[in-house]
């Protein structure tokens, strides 16, 4: 290393930039306080400081920022839902993700891909055409693709899928279906947010939650008390940790999801392949490996503990999708938590509690969400009322029986 | 679950009728809930029990079913280290499984 080089790194003159500040003390009154530092926390400080004005706010995260859902999904964005609610909301996010690298002034990686929804049974066929036709309506670029538009497109495929499972009948195709650095998105939300004011605390684990006369009081934590009027829980699948502080019963249940990514490789794949029959998706990141992802694991669990049951689906499910694999070693496996509600759309917005806000149920969907999540909860926070885009997502639907039924727009049959 | 040897080889679940069996030979069923009434239960109570759940980490009672031999049972699990503290027939709570 040349001389000059090896000065310059250890002058103290230059120090290695930070994303945002490490306050050591917590103040004793926020305007309002967000648990959980992941990406949808820290969209929503982002734009309530940005929107809003709204910049006397603290972040409390237990472990480090982006280290949950945030760091452990697949990073798939798409708005191909099955809904109007649904496509209304994720086409919201989409619409912000693409220019959001340019308003956070960082390389999130954005590309997009094309995502491709296999059917392989005509009952399938005919759920991915009811998408692509409500999608259409909604002026969604998405449609029904035939086994040769696959074949063109991702030439390495296997139509029959090693003959073990039914072969490909179509697919649902998306153009705009795109891929992110997810990690980069919850650091680019901290340090926007962090340059507008906005605290962030890690390794600040809430305790409890003060509750007088149905309003929010307070939030007690491991570093203590901090007065404020406006809670934000955004800690998907931690939520449950959180409900019975403030004593709210929701649907939802904690399973978690297991993902792996392979060795890189050059570039080969350029389309997002999801097979619900298989129980996987697959992309290649800009790294070059393989990132793919399962179906929940079969039975409700709050650990992220990985199992070789995942490791052989997975691998088996790959093989009979792209034969070409067989010699390709997996780099290493994980699992996060999700916080599934039985029509598989999120729970946001005001609850019954004066104060708290909840921005939960992110299941296996969060990911794609953050940016239009963190906006819409802001405006919620700030205004005290749903925004219009969430209304539909509301805690109280399941006591009008007014569910969002999106499960057949995840992407593999959970 | 430990073998006696000690070694963790594969999760192991205690069916009360077949004994230690893999757990790919078990389905899970969800939470063991109380129905209320349907005809004096409000629209309320009502959708409380058809949707919400005791989701919250803790040990938690649960419906498992053995798929081989067609046997549903209600285990004891701590659902933060998937450790099963006791499985039993319904109704059978007093037997330790």
């Amino acid at each position: 290393m040349p001389h000059r080089l090896l000065k310059f790194a250890l002058s103290k003159k230059h120090p290695e930039p930070r994303m945002f500040r490490a306050p050591t003390e917590l103040k004793s009154e926020y305007d309002a306080v967000i648990i959980g530092g992941g990406g949808h926390g820290l969209a929503a400080a982002y734009y309530l400081a940005k929107d809003h004005g709204i910049t006397n706010v603290a972040i409390l995260e237990k472990g480090y920022i982006g280290g949950g859902g945030t760091g452990r999904n697949t990073a798939i964005i798409r708005s191909n839902y099955l809904t109007p609610e649904g496509i209304r909301f994720y086409q919201g996010s989409v619409e912000l993700f693409q220019d959001l690298s340019r308003e956070l002034n960082l390389n999130l990686f954005y590309s997009k891909r094309g995502h491709f929804t296999l059917a392989h049974s005509p009952a399938s066929l005919r759920t991915q055409r009811w998408r692509a036709e409500v999608n259409k309506h909604l002026g969604i670029d998405s449609r029904v693709v035939t086994p040769e538009f696959i074949k063109e497109t991702v030439p390495e495929i296997d139509l029959h899928v090693g003959g073990h499972q039914a072969p490909i009948h179509g697919a649902l195709y998306h153009p705009p279906g795109a891929v992110a650095r997810h990690d980069a998105v919850a650091w680019g939300y901290a340090r926007g947010a962090d340059r507008r004011g906005v605290e962030i605390h890690q390794r600040t684990a809430v305790t409890d939650i003060e509750i007088r006369d149905g309003a929010v009081a307070g939030v007690h934590t491991d570093k203590g008390f901090i007065k404020t009027r406006k809670v934000l829980s955004a800690v998907a699948g931690w939520t449950t940790h959180i409900t019975p502080m403030v004593g709210l019963r929701t649907p939802l249940v904690i399973h978690p999801l297991q993902a792996m990514v392979t060795e890189p490789l050059k570039p080969w794949l350029n389309s997002i392949v999801v097979s619900a029959s298989l129980h996987l998706y697959v992309s290649q990141s800009s790294r070059g490996e393989l990132v793919a992802g399962a179906s929940l694991d079969p039975y409700e669990l709050i650990s992220m503990r990985s199992t070789l049951d995942f490791a052989e689906g997975m691998s088996t499910g790959l093989l009979d999708l792209f034969p070409c694999l067989g010699d390709i070693k997996v780099l290493r496996q994980w699992a996060g938590l999700c916080d599934m509600t039985p029509d598989f759309s999120p729970i946001m917005g005001v609850t019954p509690i004066k104060g708290f806000y909840i921005d939960a149920g992110w299941g296996t969907w969060g990911f794609k969400a953050t940016p239009i999540s963190g906006k819409t909860m802001a405006f919620t926070m700030a205004e005290d009322r749903d925004h219009k885009l969430i209304e539909a997502f509301s805690l109280s639907r399941f006591k009008r029986l007014e569910l969002v039924g999106e499960k057949g727009a995840a992407s593999v049959g959970h | 679950m430990p073998l006696r040897s000690g070694i963790s080889i594969m999760k192991i679940i205690t069916c009360p009728i077949n004994g230690p069996r893999p757990l790919q030979e078990f389905h899970f069923g969800g939470e063991v809930r109380t129905m209320p009434d349907p005809n004096s239960a409000t629209d309320e109570q009502w959708a409380d029990y058809v949707f919400n759940r005791e989701g919250e980490p803790g040990l938690k009672r649960e419906w498992w079913y053995h798929v081989p031999s067609g046997t549903w049972f209600i285990a004891e699990r701590d659902n933060r280290t998937d450790e099963f503290v006791r499985t039993f027939l319904y109704g059978a709570e007093e037997c330790d499984g």
